[in-house]
């Protein structure tokens, strides 16, 4: 879409995160098929035991990754899978969502979403502080009373929800 | 004529004040999240699942399939407006839609777009009303053999329909199965695959794989072409949308053979896509203006949105009369159907009549509302749509995070929605389809217990899939799907050989 923009630049090749896919759904079948197998894939007293159907769900699982890595290989290696720059920003969200998740239950759901709009209205958006206030408290506001008041859904609290006594 | 009473009942049942206040916040709601980019029909109805928890069922069923309507018809306003098709099947619809804003006919593109989803959702909904009944009664019938066999028809037809490699298909398929099969099995009462891990003994929970596949996924990927909107203007008024509806009359030849094509795909799974795509390129070929399609003509977005919309809707029929979802966002209402307590399939229309007749009901009403409500708040849409990313992306990450945890008031969930959504965005940029596998860890546990039970019967012979002429049918047509694309080019070979020859 944004063709103009697009200096040529570098970055991993298709080939190569096909091929990481691949196996790693091949691994996937493999530990269906071990599980499968440790749970019983036979006839037991009450007809097939637990294992019997997802033991044939991972042996499909390895034939078919095999199939596609055999075809991922035949793909040329010039193709790119994304640029590098393309790939910082998808880590830009990675990065800080997972950082969000790990703080939820430290700091309690609202004060994370709090820090994190607040953050990547910053970082990435170059905000003023006068609008990232106005989104970054309304939004965690507008949940606190939505959930917590009108579903009666209690969502994960921390120490700031404790000192406010809610 | 039973069904006629039935569905008057129906209506009576919607019309109530409490089930049309839920229908318009559904239809709001889901144009909002069909506008904005990184939230989708699919798990925009699994974020809000859990809140109609409480709810009765039926409403509760109202709201989310209304979110579905507007989700929907959310997606031609990305379209034509901002050439971002919301959902893969409105990307034909971005052919001809956004070449038209752009020569400032956004109003009647708009308005083409909507009455045509409005026409093709309605054919569809005719469709369910004669048809599901007769569906389910003959469905009744049906031993764990035969629906084996409606599944494995349901699964096949991913296989041989969707434009991604077969064997990336079933792999993605595959998984599904697997996710779905972690935890406690049902008939034995044994665990399996859980490796010791106490958070995995639930297994995996359908919503949190949509939430983090099609949520977090679609924003990673966002993120990465770094959308810069260049969107065209809206005018919208009384007269741009007669004035379009009169133009629109004459076209009516279209919109039937468009319809048609739309419910056929429908039924057959994995449909609203493929149903676009072909209805265009009938159009242009039929059509005396074809050589212009491309360059803003309303046949090529009228034909392309009728399609889509009678495929979405009568994707409903499988789900309703077979248990069978014919799309991710009804394989997460079936899933719904599911936690309410109410096992989707022919028995839902002899046990819980009230509900099946004033969801259909639903159908007529929802769409006629969602209609309304579009064509008249195009200009406040078109308006969210030019907040920047970096205010949606967080705020939307934030929401898929508290619809992650009301699933189970669970942390770990969260997590789980995030390692989803890695995956989601790999398996994206890698060819792997994201819809089977959603639809088999929503089935999943359905097709192996009737599996099961089948072998049991037959004490392990794989025969009693062909015992049968009606089973045997049902996987032969199974069989002629997935080898479609194979089947199709011997066919072309063996009819054009001697014309070269």
């Amino acid at each position: 879409m944004s063709h103009e923009a697009s200096e040529q630049g570098s970055g991993p090749a298709q080939r190569s995160v096909e091929v990481g896919v691949g196996l790693g759904i091949l691994v996937f079948g493999a530990i269906v098929v071990w599980g499968s197998v440790s749970a019983g894939i036979g006839w037991g007293a009450e007809g097939p035991k637990a294992g019997f159907f997802p033991f044939y769900v991972g042996v499909v699982i390895v034939a078919a990754s095999l199939f596609n890595l055999a075809s991922a290989l035949k793909i040329a290696p010039s193709v790119l899978f994304a640029e590098w720059s393309q790939l910082r920003q998808v880590l830009s969200v990675i990065i800080p969502t997972t950082v969000y998740v790990a703080a939820i239950p430290w700091l309690g759901l609202y004060v994370a979403s709090f820090l994190l709009i607040a953050g990547f209205m910053r970082w990435l958006g170059k905000y003023g502080w006068g609008i990232i206030a106005a989104v970054s408290i309304g939004v965690p506001l507008l949940a606190y009373f939505a959930f917590e008041k009108w579903f009666l859904v209690p969502l994960p609290k921390g120490p700031l929800e404790d000192l406010l006594g809610l | 004529m039973e069904e006629i009473g039935n569905l008057f009942a129906g209506f009576a049942t919607v019309l109530q004040p409490y089930n049309i206040m839920v229908m318009v916040i559904g239809i709001t709601l889901g144009v909002v999240i069909g506008v904005l980019p990184g939230l989708g029909g699919a798990n925009g109805v699994a974020i809000l699942l859990p809140l109609t928890f409480s709810m009765p069922p039926t409403s509760a069923i109202i709201m989310l399939t209304c979110i579905y309507w507007g989700a929907l018809f959310g997606g031609a306003i990305t379209s034509i407006l901002f050439n971002i098709p919301g959902e893969p099947w409105s990307v034909a619809t971005t052919f001809d839609g956004h070449p038209m804003a752009r020569k400032g006919q956004a109003g009647e593109a708009l308005t083409a777009a909507f009455t045509s989803s409005f026409v093709g959702a309605l054919f569809a909904v005719i469709m369910i009303t004669l048809l599901a009944p007769l569906v389910a009664k003959f469905a009744l019938r049906f031993g764990p053999a035969e629906k084996f066999a409606v599944y494995f028809l349901a699964f096949c037809s991913f296989v041989g329909l969707s434009k991604e490699p077969p064997t990336k298909t079933i792999a993605a398929m595959m998984i599904g199965f697997a996710l779905a099969a972690v935890g406690l099995d049902q008939v034995t009462g044994q665990l399996r695959l859980t490796f010791g891990f106490t958070e995995l003994l639930t297994g995996f929970d359908f919503l949190i794989a949509v939430i983090g596949l099609f949520g977090i996924g679609e924003i990673l990927l966002t993120m990465e072409e770094g959308l810069s909107f260049r969107g065209a203007a809206a005018k919208m008024n009384a007269k741009v949308v007669f004035q379009t509806w009169r133009e629109m009359l004459q076209y009516w030849g279209l919109m039937l053979r468009s319809c048609i094509i739309g419910c056929w795909m429908g039924i057959t799974p994995a449909g609203a896509t493929p149903a676009s795509f072909m209805s265009y390129g009938i159009a242009k070929r039929m059509s005396k203006r074809g050589d212009n399609f491309g360059k803003g003509e309303m046949e090529g977005v009228i034909a392309p949105e009728t399609a889509a919309h009678a495929a979405g809707t009568s994707a409903l029929l499988p789900m309703l009369a077979l248990g069978v979802p014919g799309s991710p966002t009804a394989a997460v209402l079936l899933g719904g159907l599911l936690i309410w307590g109410l096992q989707p399939g022919p028995m839902l229309f002899v046990e819980q009549k009230e509900f099946v007749w004033g969801l259909i009901a639903s159908m007529y009403i929802g769409n006629l509302v969602g209609l309304i409500i579009v064509l008249t708040c195009v200009p406040l849409l078109a308006a969210m749509l030019r907040v920047p990313f970096s205010i949606i992306a967080p705020v939307i990450l934030v929401i898929c995070a508290i619809g992650a945890y009301t699933v189970h008031n669970s942390i770990f969930d969260v997590v789980l929605m995030l390692v989803f959504g890695v995956i989601g965005y790999l398996l994206k940029k890698t060819n792997y389809p994201l819809a089977p596998l959603v639809l088999a860890i929503v089935l999943g546990d359905k097709a192996e217990e009737a599996f099961r039970q089948a072998l049991l019967a037959s004490q392990g012979s794989v025969g009693v899939f062909w015992s049968n002429g009606l089973v045997s049918s049902i996987m032969a047509l199974g069989l002629i799907a997935a080898f479609w694309p194979i089947i199709q080019a011997g066919y072309n070979r063996l009819f054009s050989r001697p014309a070269t020859a």
